[in-house]
């Protein structure tokens, strides 16, 4: 067993896991925040991003002792209390979501995308950057639309730089 | 994945005392070794992380750019000082993956895995880079061996690699939409000395340089120079996604490319 020590959504926690466990079923299994989701399992789809230090990386295909003492931000910790982050609210507000399986990812992806390259994204980026999630519902065009507006309201909100 | 323990060495003689071990592997940024684990294709006994290592950097000085071997993709796109220096090797890295995995996978983990695919490896070969380890310095053409087949002895741990900077150079790749993997990648270098075309994603025993595209380039740098040039399909890969004679076109096409958009 090995001891792992994350910062998650400003908590800090600790567990003795198996050094197989991955940062994924750190999060789900040990900490019960089933938010990150599982889809391919093969570092494909993209459902599991979360951020490790402020970058979104595939928690599927990180082991959870090669991150301790990482900071780690996931979808539940996107939220002030009731109010949804920007791109959550334009999530729902362009319906930018069908099943919902792949969202959480897309959100992290989204966030992540805004902080790279600024708070105004055209499409064609927003495709681009897109490549590692993967929504099998097809329903690309309104997460573009919904990526799109929730870049231009996180300008507006001053939460880019977070 | 198989149980293993795990190891997080703070310094470099210690992750090479460890990773000397039989049934040892190294993990730099696990893009690759993670999922063949999972899958059980690999099952080492002890994993050796060398995340707590620092080897990363990029430093560009005396015409040669010096990229730490943990230095991740994300970094190599995105440094100022490699986008003036190889503006062609930034823009590969660029390519490799998805954002996320760009986060995490680093050089020297795609240069010693060696995967036919890679990106990497046809950068190092066509730029002619010295790749350095905790013991010696190896030139790229004596590194790729195979397919992900090294010179690289047990327990021999990357840990820079330098790049000569070219007059210019351009990366072009045509990729699996899927993996993202190169079904063939060329890169194009042209120094005073000559030109080095080397080819990814193409070749049965992994990534190689097309010596009749270099001549003809050393001597006349331009499209037209090597437009009658046909590459043979012997010794080229056939799968599912691309025949040999397929790829042969490919290496053509993008070759031409290459030459055409190389700054």
């Amino acid at each position: 067993m090995a001891s792992v020590t994350l910062t998650v959504n400003g908590k800090s926690v600790t567990r003795d896991v198996d050094p197989r466990t991955l940062l994924v079923e750190f999060l789900r299994e040990q900490l019960r925040m089933t938010g990150t989701h599982v889809g391919c399992d093969t570092t494909q789809c993209g459902c599991c991003t979360v951020h490790v230090n402020g970058e979104a990386m595939k928690s599927c295909t990180l082991l959870a002792v090669a991150v301790n003492g990482a900071t780690i931000t996931t979808i539940e910790g996107l939220a002030k209390g009731e109010d949804l982050h920007p791109m959550q609210a334009a999530f729902r507000e362009h319906h930018g979501l069908q099943c919902g399986f792949c969202t959480p990812g897309m959100i992290m992806s989204a966030v992540d995308m805004v902080r790279r390259k600024g708070t105004d994204l055209d499409d064609k980026t927003i495709r681009e950057e897109l490549e590692g999630n993967i929504c099998r519902c097809t329903g690309y065009h309104n997460i573009v639309k919904a990526i799109h507006y929730g870049a231009e309201a996180m300008g507006k909100a001053g939460t880019a730089a977070e | 994945m198989y149980p293993f323990n795990y190891h997080r060495p703070s310094s470099l003689a210690d992750a090479v005392k460890l990773a000397g071990g039989d049934e040892a592997k190294i993990m730099a940024g696990g893009m690759t070794l993670l999922p063949t684990m999972k899958q059980r294709l690999a099952a080492p006994s002890d994993l050796v992380d060398l995340n707590a290592l620092g080897l990363s950097g990029i430093a560009v000085a005396g015409g040669k750019v010096t990229i730490g071997a943990m230095t991740r993709h994300a970094d190599v796109a995105g440094s100022a000082e490699l986008k003036k220096a190889i503006p062609a090797l930034a823009e590969m890295a660029g390519m490799i993956g998805d954002p996320m995995v760009r986060h995490r996978g680093t050089i020297g983990g795609s240069v010693a895995n060696d995967d036919p695919a890679a990106d990497y490896p046809s950068a190092c070969l066509a730029l002619g880079a010295t790749i350095v380890t905790n013991t010696r310095e190896i030139a790229a053409d004596d590194f790729f061996v195979g397919l992900f087949e090294t010179a690289l002895q047990p327990g021999e741990i990357i840990t820079k690699i330098i790049f000569p900077v070219p007059d210019k150079a351009n990366y072009q790749k045509f990729r699996n939409p899927a993996s993202r993997y190169a079904i063939v990648g060329v890169f194009v270098a042209k120094f005073a000395a000559g030109v080095r075309v080397a080819v990814t994603g193409a070749g049965s025993g992994g990534v190689f340089r097309q010596f009749d595209f270099e001549e003809a380039l050393s001597k006349d740098f331009s499209v037209k120079a090597i437009e009658g040039i046909k590459q043979s399909a012997d010794g080229l890969n056939s799968d599912i996604h691309a025949d040999a004679d397929y790829r042969a076109h490919l290496i053509g096409v993008m070759a031409r490319r290459a030459v055409e958009a190389a700054k």
